[in-house]
């Protein structure tokens, strides 16, 4: 028995990415958001929802593009890892897709315009290429303070 | 392995631990039966668990002490102060395992060898105690223990019996007849001692006859009748036994320790209560981080409610309303403080071991007296309180109190009193250290702080009592020209000072010489609500915690004054530096041309800085929330609260500022 796992899909400008639903615990309308001094510079700042206190990340940032504009269609993604709880925003949140563990591919070295490291790779979906991420890369402390250095 | 169990042996074993402790130094003072009991039962569970969890050397460790427990319940050994020293020091290696169990899953590196063999030593009787006081039942009747609890019988106007019981002959289970004896006269009183040993009458190593010593409020005759119930008796004889004197001299010596704890609510006179295994609702603290929220979200509308009733269409009902919710969400408030709240017991049980080890070491007499154990406090406060305390009690027990022989030159009794008291004060719960000790001396106080430039000379001359008093909560600051095991390392009440403002609190001294030193803590309630002065600095708000604003002054730009590059303003004769928010905190919008300048003068200790910022939104209460892992380490910042409207405010960091 094939193993299947299922993505929540999300747009960054025209390309499109995926976060496995198991990590994802909601996805959010954009909100006011408060900046955070003294915090990397991808940090957008803190939201709070429903009454807890949530860092967001704009993601395009984090992956050293051009911010985008915020949109009707802007979404935050939140999102778990262990003990971490983080939102990210993207620019359209679209659907939900089902891929087996074999056809998602390691990544190119370079894949679109962002370091491969942030990716667990890439899937296929008839000629559509989902772009895989590994939240693990993104979202961990270490990262974070290295960037912060920066 | 599974660290859902892990959790509860952690938390169960760490409250056997405690309990450990604190028997064990009850049995010094008050060697029971029950007493012991109840440590053989601890070390019993402990290595129970110990061994279900596969940790061997903690099983291991109780096991050994478990076998000489058995003795002790037995009556073979005494209960001197070198087994419980050899106890004491068994439970600190079961506590530093299970520290290192809690931080590696381990028990670590941890050699109990020596601790192991101490013990079979004590069982094998190689021990120089046991030599020196040779267990010789039969010629000396009774052991210390056992005379103790006569003498306790004896002052509750019970009898002690002394049973001699003789069997037929022919009987051929004498220990089964025994054992139906035991019972008989178990219904009557308690068995202190029986000769020969009762190990030895249940292996029937025993000639035709034997003595039970029974405490009983009954008579003679009814003790006679109870052992007549039982069959193949061939006589009975009882005889009351009366205290004397006589009895007393055994182990008298071992036994005096030099540190005496009592705790001022055992004046009952009656038996002194046994501490059982505290029965506590576990609560999963997530569980009460949730309850938490909900109140804050409560708070959030109630604040709401407030704002809306400030536009002019109030309506009566809406204020009903309004009122309504604030009764409940401050009842509600309440509730859930009870919940978090905890006895500072639980910081208070570690001293009189602290006190009983420190004692000996120091070779000084201390009585140690606990106060207001009662008193609740936040669970956070007193997780973090313990290390400033026991800090206060090394440093009045080494600087404070003088030696015995000093003690008497002064006129002072031999032995030294050690105070801990804690008490509600308003919005505050107090928790008083002092000593009767030598006090501090000022001079020599003002002298050091000279020396190490705090102050000079014709200043120093000027300085009030509680100005140099603060001296002594200076980094580096230690009037004991020997540097000591204990204290004495200049290291200490700055960090007593840093911990205890950090939770909140404040922290002064009295002193008085020859007569003692105080030191009084002061703490919040709670740390999760405070209460807070808004900022706005450009469009942003944030929250100054009120508890570290000394005042808000209004200025003009003129009164702004460098010194070396650094902006400082002058109030009232002291130099203030000021610190420029929009710049530390980046913010875009540039500040405000306005002539005038609000500034809130914030303070850490004696320092004091001054805070530029655009307006003042007033005081609230906010409920304080985490940034989370993500953001944790963010400079300048301690966390984040949420507003009447939802949004979120930073709360400023000012120890971070200053």
């Amino acid at each position: 028995m094939e193993e299947i796992r299922q993505f929540v899909v999300f747009k960054l400008g025209q390309e499109e990415y995926g976060v496995d639903i198991m990590q994802v615990n909601t996805i959010e309308r954009m909100m006011p958001i408060t900046r955070v001094p003294k915090a990397p510079d991808f940090v957008e700042g803190v939201i709070n929802l429903r009454g807890e206190i949530i860092p967001v990340i704009d993601l395009k940032k984090r992956f050293g593009l051009a911010s985008g504009e915020i949109t009707p269609d802007t979404r935050i993604i939140i999102v778990m890892l262990d003990d971490l709880t983080v939102g990210m925003i993207v620019d359209s949140a679209t659907e939900v897709v089902q891929l087996t563990q074999d056809s998602i591919e390691p990544p190119p070295s370079v894949a679109g315009n962002i370091s491969s490291d942030f990716l667990e790779g890439i899937g296929k979906i008839g000629d559509r290429l989902l772009i895989i991420l590994n939240l693990e890369k993104i979202l961990k402390p270490g990262e974070v303070e290295a960037r912060a250095a920066m | 392995m599974d660290s859902r169990y892990l959790n509860v042996f952690l938390e169960e074993a760490t409250e056997h631990v405690e309990n450990l402790n604190s028997n064990l130094l009850n049995l010094e003072k008050n060697p029971t039966q029950e007493v012991v009991e109840e440590i053989f039962r601890s070390a019993h569970t402990l290595k129970g668990m110990a061994g279900t969890m596969g940790f061997n050397k903690i099983s291991e460790l109780t096991h050994e002490m478990e076998n000489l427990l058995h003795e002790i319940r037995n009556g073979r050994f005494l209960v001197t102060s070198s087994i419980v020293d050899i106890l004491l020091e068994c439970v600190d290696l079961i506590q530093k395992m299970l520290e290192n169990i809690s931080l590696e899953g381990s028990e670590g590196q941890i050699e109990i060898t020596s601790s192991v063999d101490k013990l079979r030593k004590f069982l094998a009787g190689e021990s120089e105690l046991i030599l020196k006081e040779p267990s010789e039942e039969d010629e000396a009747p009774f052991n210390e223990f056992e005379i103790r609890i006569m003498e306790e019988a004896s002052r509750k106007n019970l009898k002690i019996w002394e049973v001699l019981i003789r069997l037929s002959d022919d009987c051929l289970l004498k220990s089964a007849r025994a054992f139906l004896v035991f019972k008989a006269l178990e219904n009557l009183g308690d068995i202190i001692k029986t000769r020969p040993h009762v190990q030895d009458i249940e292996d029937e190593k025993f000639e035709n006859e034997f003595y039970i010593y029974l405490v009983s409020p009954k008579s003679e005759k009814e003790i006679l009748d109870a052992v007549n119930s039982v069959s193949e008796i061939k006589s009975v004889t009882v005889k009351e036994i009366k205290m004397n004197a006589e009895m007393n001299k055994t182990g008298e010596s071992e036994l005096s320790v030099s540190s005496q704890i009592t705790f001022t609510s055992d004046k009952t006179g009656d038996k002194t209560k046994i501490k059982n295994t505290t029965k506590t609702l576990r609560v999963d603290i997530e569980r009460l981080d949730n309850l938490m929220n909900l109140v804050s979200e409560l708070i959030i509308i109630k604040t709401r409610l407030e704002e809306q009733d400030r536009t002019p269409e109030h309506v009566q009902k809406r204020r009903e309303a309004l009122e309504y919710l604030a009764r409940i969400t401050s009842s509600l408030h309440d509730a859930v403080m009870k919940v978090r709240m905890i006895p500072i017991e639980n910081v208070f049980n570690r001293f009189p071991r602290v006190v009983r080890d420190l004692s000996k070491e120091l070779k000084k007499q201390v009585n140690l007296i606990i106060e207001g154990a009662e008193t609740e406090l936040d669970r956070t406060i007193i997780d973090e309180i313990g290390d400033p305390l026991v800090h206060l009690i090394r440093n009045a027990m080494d600087h404070g109190i003088e030696t015995p022989e000093e003690r008497i030159k002064k006129g002072k009794p031999q032995e030294g009193t050690l105070k801990l008291k804690a008490y509600h004060d308003g919005n505050n719960v107090v928790i008083e250290v002092s000593d009767d000790g030598r006090g501090v001396d000022l001079e020599k106080v003002l002298e050091k702080a000279q020396n190490l430039n705090l102050v000079d000379k014709v200043q120093g001359k000027k300085l009030k009592e509680n100005e140099i008093l603060n001296f002594l909560f200076e980094p580096g600051f230690s009037t004991k020209e020997k540097v000591t095991d204990i204290s004495g390392r200049g290291v200490g009440l700055d960090v007593v000072k840093t911990k205890i403002e950090s939770l909140g609190g404040s922290v002064e001294v009295k002193t008085k010489k020859d007569e003692g030193t105080t030191f009084l803590i002061r703490l919040p309630l709670t740390l999760a609500i405070i209460q807070a002065l808004m900022v706005e600095l450009g469009k942003e708000k944030y929250a100054i915690p009120l508890s570290s604003i000394k005042e808000i002054v209004i200025l003009q730009k003129e009164e702004l004054r460098k010194v070396q590059n650094n902006e400082v303003i002058l109030l009232r004769g002291n130099v203030i530096p000021i610190l420029r928010l929009h710049q530390i905190l980046d913010i875009s919008a540039g500040e405000s041309d306005e002539e005038t300048l609000t500034v809130v003068i914030v303070k850490k200790g004696d320092k004091e800085v001054g805070l530029i910022v655009d307006n003042l939104l007033g005081e609230q209460e906010i409920v304080i929330k985490s940034l989370g892992n993500f953001l944790k380490n963010i400079k300048f910042i301690a966390g984040a609260t949420i507003l009447g409207n939802g949004q979120v405010a930073l709360i400023l960091d000012i120890n971070a500022l200053i």
